[in-house]
């Protein structure tokens, strides 16, 4: 394995489970959490698989998403979006921004790990 | 010679003679043969009743003292007849086209049907033709007297004539003049008998002058010498008096209320009004022509001191010729009874309709009444009316002693009539005449003639005291009657004239221009105004289809082609008619005009009907009611858009609940939401890391505890929400019960300051207190305030970005209410976001921060529930909120 994941998250206690789950199997975690610069920071690290948080500090997940959609050199990429609201509503609008998985806090270890695995595939 | 029972007998006869003409007249024009009754003719001969014993005797008289003066009270209505001829037609045309029934009903009619100018009108009459039936009566004295003291038997016993001749008129007037109840007062047998008097006098005038200049004096040529040897001769024309008493003549033949009667409402058409306008002046010439002979022969022939009123009849008796003097006094009786018995019609009709049947309508209201009743009232009145006049006549001439000359008094009852002119002649030419110019001008006219002529008119001392005339009321020298604002040596006559003329003119035009016509009055005023623009040539039908026709055309209009189709054939089936248009029959036209009522109301269905069968013009009361019904369905219109607007308002009510309804269950939405994702991010870290040390493999002991430790903060992190919540749902729903006691504000502070400084470490925040202004004593719930003081330290300690943090706590006393304001040192909260923050889940910060955001919002609640307020205190650098604890609160420990 040994694949790059980047994680945009603000909360620090799901940041360092994340990592460790992740990392603990041979991913390479990077993280972020600020909403504004998030589209930059994917760009430049341009991640295999990218975890996105819907509630940021200063921007959605959903704008980030449509942005990443909107620009060729990240339309492609594979997004796992998770969310603490976790209503129908919230489910609906990642599918219309063209989100890949959609997991809804708390997740299981196993799952998130299995998600990244899946998206990661050729 | 004749006694005076003979002349009494001869009288009699006379009376009855006229009363067989009138009676003749009546049934004539009853019977429908009356055509021969409107000739032009009568019609002039008529207008001789403004030639009154006055006139008759009085002429000459007024010769013999005052020279030709007397030919201006013949040349004013021989100018107004030859040389008005077309505003009388006017003024005829109104009187016609509006079924006027005398001068006062002229003023009333034209100012909007006014019964208050009426009313004052009618005075105005009454009081001024007082002294003129005074005047006939005292002629007709005079001249039974001039008989008895040439019969030395009798002499005495003509005391009661006055009386008894008052008593005979008021019963042949009330005979005449209240048989029936015309709606157009007209009164053919009257007019006819004073025809028959307008013939005799001038023929026992015209018949004195020849015996005069041809049996007494010798010839036309002799006559002239004997007047150049006369004082007339010598005597000069005073310019001011003969106009003044021109125009003052001219005026009172227009507004005497008798004239008014046979000029405007005898009046059948134009074609008696062309003849009269060069017969008249014609009559008036002959009735003057031998009044100056008589004058001159009179005071020649006749002893010193013999009365020249009495000429016309000393003379023939002083020469015996008893024949011609009888004529001559049954010219000066018919004079004297033809002007009393037209003066007394109008009158009457008059008070009658102006007074006595609105005061009778009025005090009626509720007792039952038939058809019969008005009309028997009306009767009445006119009767009691009639009767009423002559008694004032007759008390006038009691009052006056009877002693003046007869010239004299008719001049003061023209002046009195004469105020009327003002407010007639604007009337007819002016629609900016308005009725409060008409009554004020009236009243001051009225006043002044009153003052300066009437009164003095019944003799020095009798209701004025001397001392008006020497001094004026009070000592007001400027007021005295016959020199009004210092004006004297003028004529009082002219004087009066003058001063109240004038005075009347300027108040009327004044008043006028200052006032505002009402509806009616401007109709009315258009209608008399512009009479002669619409001549009454009516419209008429003659075919009965095209009326029908017309009628359908009319109806289709109003309830659309199918029901009028459906109407007419019905209402011709009715009829037997073959054909789809019934006849206009009264019960059809009844019928058609039920049906447009109940579209276009009655008075306008009324009116459109009339317009087309009868062609009548529609008259103002018609679209009075027009306009009333056309009010009545505005009315019904607003009504019904004030509904709809109620409605409209409604309905904006419910949209706005709507709104606030999905407004709440968005926020009510977004508030779950909110709880979910707080509930979920400490749930999600508690079971990541349990999951971790639950697989466990390769987990250092330093790990281990790490991640247990943030399952455990996690853990208090989701009490304090719930805690939280729970806290906020109390304080909304009022439930919360306060735990009042005593407390010092600086104890308070410390305990908060320590709370908030235990339950967050690391936070190097400053706190600035000063000791000496936090000595004040509490009593409130001192746990929930602590509450309130540890959340905002603890927003400092979180959100304070300055270098050095320090959070400064003032307190102070601001109208009694303590003030506590909590001020940071760091960037403080965006405008946009200083109101927001004390909403539920509202935080601004971008700074990692715990707390769901709860802590004002409960902040805020628990200082409603304490009766203070907490808010935002912009303006200050750093964040700063201000605690405000009512003055109860803080006092009353102390």
């Amino acid at each position: 394995m040994g694949g790059h994941v980047l994680l945009i998250e603000d909360e620090p206690n799901i940041i360092e489970a994340i990592r460790f789950i992740l990392s603990r199997e041979g991913w390479r975690v990077h993280t972020h959490s600020d909403g504004r610069s998030a589209v930059d920071v994917v760009r430049e690290r341009a991640p295999d698989v990218l975890i996105l948080d819907v509630m940021l500090p200063g921007r959605s997940g959903y704008d980030i998403l449509r942005d990443l959609r909107g620009d060729p050199a990240t339309a492609g990429l594979k997004v796992l979006m998770l969310t603490a609201r976790g209503q129908n509503r919230d489910r609906e609008m990642a599918e219309q921004v063209g989100v890949n998985m959609f997991m809804t806090k708390p997740f299981s270890n196993a799952e998130v790990l299995e998600a990244v695995r899946t998206l990661s595939a050729p | 010679m004749t006694t005076l029972n003979g002349l009494a007998a001869i009288s009699v006869a006379y009376v009855l003679l006229l009363f067989a003409v009138a009676f003749v007249a009546e049934r004539v024009a009853w019977r429908g043969h009356g055509r021969w009754l409107s000739a032009p003719v009568i019609y002039t001969l008529s207008l001789s009743i403004y030639c009154t014993a006055w006139t008759f005797y009085g002429a000459v008289g007024s010769a013999a003292r005052n020279g030709f003066e007397y030919l201006t009270i013949y040349l004013g209505p021989s100018l107004v007849m030859i040389g008005w001829w077309w505003g009388l037609r006017k003024l005829v045309r109104i009187g016609r086209s509006n079924r006027i029934t005398s001068i006062a009903d002229l003023l009333s009619s034209r100012y909007g049907k006014s019964n208050l100018l009426g009313i004052g009108v009618t005075i105005l009459a009454v009081v001024g033709t007082t002294p003129y039936i005074a005047l006939q009566l005292q002629s007709v004295t005079l001249s039974v007297e001039a008989f008895a003291s040439v019969d030395p038997e009798t002499a005495g016993q003509g005391r009661h004539t006055a009386l008894w001749v008052a008593l005979g008129l008021a019963l042949f007037t009330v005979i005449f003049g209240t048989r029936s109840l015309d709606a157009n007062e007209r009164h053919h047998g009257v007019v006819m008998a004073i025809a028959v008097e307008a013939v005799v006098k001038l023929a026992a005038l015209l018949a004195v002058g020849v015996f005069v200049v041809w049996g007494l004096s010798g010839g036309v040529g002799a006559t002239l010498a004997r007047i150049d040897a006369s004082p007339l001769a010598d005597w000069t024309v005073p310019g001011g008096r003969w106009a003044g008493l021109t125009l003052l003549s001219a005026a009172a033949f227009l507004c005497l209320p008798r004239m008014f009667q046979v000029l405007v409402v005898e009046n059948d058409n134009d074609a008696q009004l062309r003849m009269a306008a060069w017969a008249f002046p014609l009559y008036l010439m002959l009735m003057s022509l031998f009044i100056v002979p008589i004058a001159v022969v009179g005071l020649e022939m006749l002893p010193p001191g013999s009365n020249p009123d009495l000429f016309v009849l000393t003379l023939p008796l002083s020469q015996g010729r008893d024949g011609l003097a009888v004529m001559s006094f049954l010219g000066g009786f018919s004079s004297a009874t033809s002007m009393v018995i037209v003066a007394a019609i109008a009158l009457s009709t008059m008070v009658s309709n102006h007074v006595v049947m609105p005061l009778w309508l009025h005090y009626r209201e509720g007792g039952a009444s038939v058809s019969g009743d008005v009309r028997n009232v009306v009767l009445l009145s006119r009767r009691l009316s009639i009767a009423g006049v002559l008694a004032l006549g007759y008390l006038y001439y009691k009052l006056s002693g009877g002693g003046e000359a007869l010239a004299v008094i008719g001049l003061v009852s023209f002046t009195g009539v004469a105020q009327v002119l003002p407010a007639m002649m604007a009337g007819l030419f002016w629609r900016g005449a308005t009725r409060n110019g008409a009554l004020a001008g009236l009243s001051v006219g009225f006043a002044v003639w009153l003052y300066t002529l009437y009164l003095p008119s019944l003799g020095t001392g009798s209701v004025l005291p001397p001392s008006f005339f020497s001094e004026g009321p009070l000592g007001l020298a400027w007021l005295r009657p016959d020199a009004l604002f210092g004006i004297g040596g003028l004529d009082p006559l002219m004087h009066a004239v003058l001063w109240s003329l004038l005075l009347n003119t300027l108040v009327f035009f004044t008043v006028s221009l200052l006032s505002f016509p009402s509806p009616l009055e401007r109709l009315q005023g258009a209608q008399f105004v512009s009479i002669q623009q619409t001549p009454g040539r009516a419209r008429r039908w003659t075919g009965g289809v095209a009326e029908a026709e017309d009628l359908m055309v009319m109806t289709q209009r109003i309830l659309g082609a199918p029901e009028a189709h459906a109407l007419f054939l019905r209402e011709a089936q009715k009829q037997g008619m073959p054909g789809p248009l019934p006849e206009p029959t009264a019960d059809f036209l009844e019928t058609l005009e039920r049906e447009l009522a109940g579209s276009v109301g009655a008075a306008t269905a009324h009116a459109m009907v009339s317009q087309i069968v009868g062609g009548s013009a529609v008259s103002v009361e018609d679209l009075m009611a027009v306009a009333d019904e056309t009010q009545q369905m505005v009315e019904y219109s607003a009504r019904l858009e004030a509904q709809s607007q109620e409605l409209t308002r409604t309905a904006r009510q419910l949209r706005e609940a709507n709104r606030k309804l999905t407004q709440l269950s968005v926020q009510k939405d977004a508030f779950l939401s909110q709880i979910s994702h707080e509930l979920r991010t400490p749930m999600t870290s508690i079971r990541a890391f349990s999951e971790i040390l639950r697989d466990g493999d390769g987990l250092g002991p330093e790990e281990q505890t790490r991640y247990a430790s943030i399952i455990h903060d996690e853990s208090l992190r989701l009490t304090r929400l719930l805690d939280d919540l729970l806290d906020l749902s109390v304080l909304e729903n009022g439930q919360v019960s306060l735990n009042m006691r005593d407390g010092r504000l600086s104890d308070l502070l410390d305990r908060a300051v320590a709370a908030a400084a235990a339950s967050d470490e690391g936070s190097g925040l400053r706190i600035v207190r000063v000791e000496a202004d936090e000595d004040h004593w509490l009593y409130t719930d001192i746990d929930r305030l602590s509450q309130v003081f540890i959340n905002l330290i603890a927003n400092a300690r979180k959100y304070c970005d300055a270098d050095a943090p320090s959070l400064e706590i003032r307190v102070c006393e601001e109208g009694g209410d303590l003030v506590i304001d909590f001020i940071d040192n760091g960037t403080g909260v965006a405008t946009e976001a200083q109101e927001m923050i004390f909403e539920k889940f509202a935080r601004v910060s971008d700074r990692e921060a715990g707390g769901a955001g709860l802590g004002l919002a409960i902040s805020r609640q628990i200082m409603t529930r304490l009766g203070g307020a907490i808010s935002y205190l912009p303006g200050q650098g750093g964040a700063a909120f201000r605690v405000v604890l009512p003055q109860a609160a803080a006092l009353a420990a102390q």
